[in-house]
């Protein structure tokens, strides 16, 4: 990061660089979203700064902010001076960035990318299409309400029985599948991991109305008291055959 | 084989009877073509497994098809996303009967730890899994006794789904390292 750049930026620029920051040595200037693109290519053309290495442009989302939802972040660097600089601005929900892809080639798939994840829409952008996930996914999932779990298959699942933990697995083994219980977190629940790995864990128990830790518990309880029965038995189960 | 049967004994007028589909069976497990479908990091210990050191070949196993219409065993090695759902499902459905899908790792057993919307938690949601490997990759060992689980498994013309099991490690092997205290 460099200090210089930034005087050069500020120089240049004035009152319309909304805050600046050196965190932890790493420079960076706030813009308006109008000013978002002439600052850009400013920092691309200048003949002091000449940030000619795009690195990234990416995004963040603060759903609880009233003033605008999302951060754009740009960062880049010059080869020719060794400099670094870090650009931001606030974004408000459906508003439209101007695109960066016009002056360097790799913000293209970058906003593509932020496109995708958050939703955001680029100005003039020539290719807006979603990158990493398919054209059927309805939402974008780095966006803080997305619920984590929530999949969208392609392809339908097999039609067999128990499909969400098939045997050789138990119901308490492996992964646990569509288990997080998302409405009872969203209303407030205390329950940050899902049934499945709290039991596993001896957490306590903190969906207690919960059908699947019911289930699991229950399989736990059986199984325990089936090996009080008879130890020898279940080791020879348990050996796979 | 399932049953065999000596006639005869002693120089050369020896005959072996057996059950046809016995003999099938131990035709089809000594010379598994295999589909790879590499997807993530698991593959780099497939290509250990596949390479001299392991040598595959011994389990007949070692001839690969990129077509999967030549090929009896699927493994599905790495992480399946969703978006790869379709094309995994499609592969599978290409290839003749009899056919048979190792699942190669945590990832494709369960969906190892990607517990969230990009991955199928098991490649069993959409295709049939015959063997489980277990492991963040598994060792080629592992494979190996998947390999002869699959084997036996033919064999005994049993489809039910298997997961290699664990194998206790020996103390003071050779060549491991000794533990203070």
């Amino acid at each position: 990061m460099s200090q210089a750049a930034l005087d050069r930026l500020s120089a240049q620029f004035g009152e319309r660089i909304l805050e600046t920051s050196d965190a932890f040595g790493e420079h960076e200037a706030t813009f308006a979203a109008k000013d978002w693109v002439e600052a850009a290519r400013f920092l691309k053309d200048d003949d002091d700064l000449q940030m000619d290495h795009f690195i990234d442009l990416t995004a963040i989302d603060y759903p609880e902010r009233a003033s605008a939802r999302f951060d754009v972040t740009l960062m880049v660097r010059s080869s020719v001076n060794s400099q670094r600089i870090r650009l931001r601005t606030q974004v408000k929900d459906a508003e439209k960035l101007g695109t960066l892809s016009d002056i360097w080639l790799g913000a293209n798939w970058a906003e593509r990318e932020v496109f995708d994840m958050f939703g955001i829409e680029f100005q003039d952008h020539p290719d807006l299409r979603r990158i990493l996930l398919y054209e059927e996914f309805i939402g974008h999932p780095l966006r803080k309400d997305y619920p984590i779990d929530k999949a969208q298959p392609l392809v339908p699942y097999r039609e067999v029985t128990d499909i969400t933990k098939l045997p050789p697995f138990g119901i308490e083994e492996g992964q646990p599948f569509a288990r997080i219980d998302w409405e009872a977190r969203l209303a407030g629940g205390d329950h940050q991991v899902s049934p499945a790995i709290g039991v596993q864990q001896g957490q306590r128990r903190t969906l207690s109305d919960s059908e699947a830790a019911q289930q699991i518990q229950a399989r736990i309880d059986a199984r325990m008291a089936a090996e009080a029965a008879s130890p020898a038995d279940t080791a020879e189960e348990d050996s796979g055959e | 084989m399932g049953q065999l049967k000596v006639i005869g004994g002693g120089g050369e007028d020896v005959a072996v009877t057996t059950r046809l589909s016995d003999l099938l069976q131990w035709a089809r497990k000594w010379s598994l073509f295999q589909y790879p479908f590499v997807t993530a990091c698991c593959g780099m210990e497939f290509m250990a497994t596949a390479a001299p050191r392991y040598d595959i070949a011994r389990f007949g196993a070692e001839a690969p098809r990129f077509s999967p219409r030549q090929s009896d065993v699927l493994w599905v090695v790495g992480t399946i996303s969703q978006r790869q759902g379709p094309v995994v499902r499609r592969i599978w459905e290409q290839m003749a009967d009899p056919k048979w899908v190792i699942a190669f790792g945590t990832c494709a057993s369960c969906g190892g730890f990607y517990d969230n919307y990009t991955t199928i938690p098991g490649v069993d949601k959409v295709i049939p899994v015959d063997v489980y490997i277990p492991g963040c990759p598994p060792r080629p060992e592992a494979v190996l006794d998947a390999l002869m689980l699959l084997q036996e498994k033919i064999q005994a013309n049993d489809r039910r789904p298997i997961v290699v099991p664990p194998k206790h490690v020996v103390e003071n092997a050779p060549g491991r390292p000794k533990e203070d205290g």
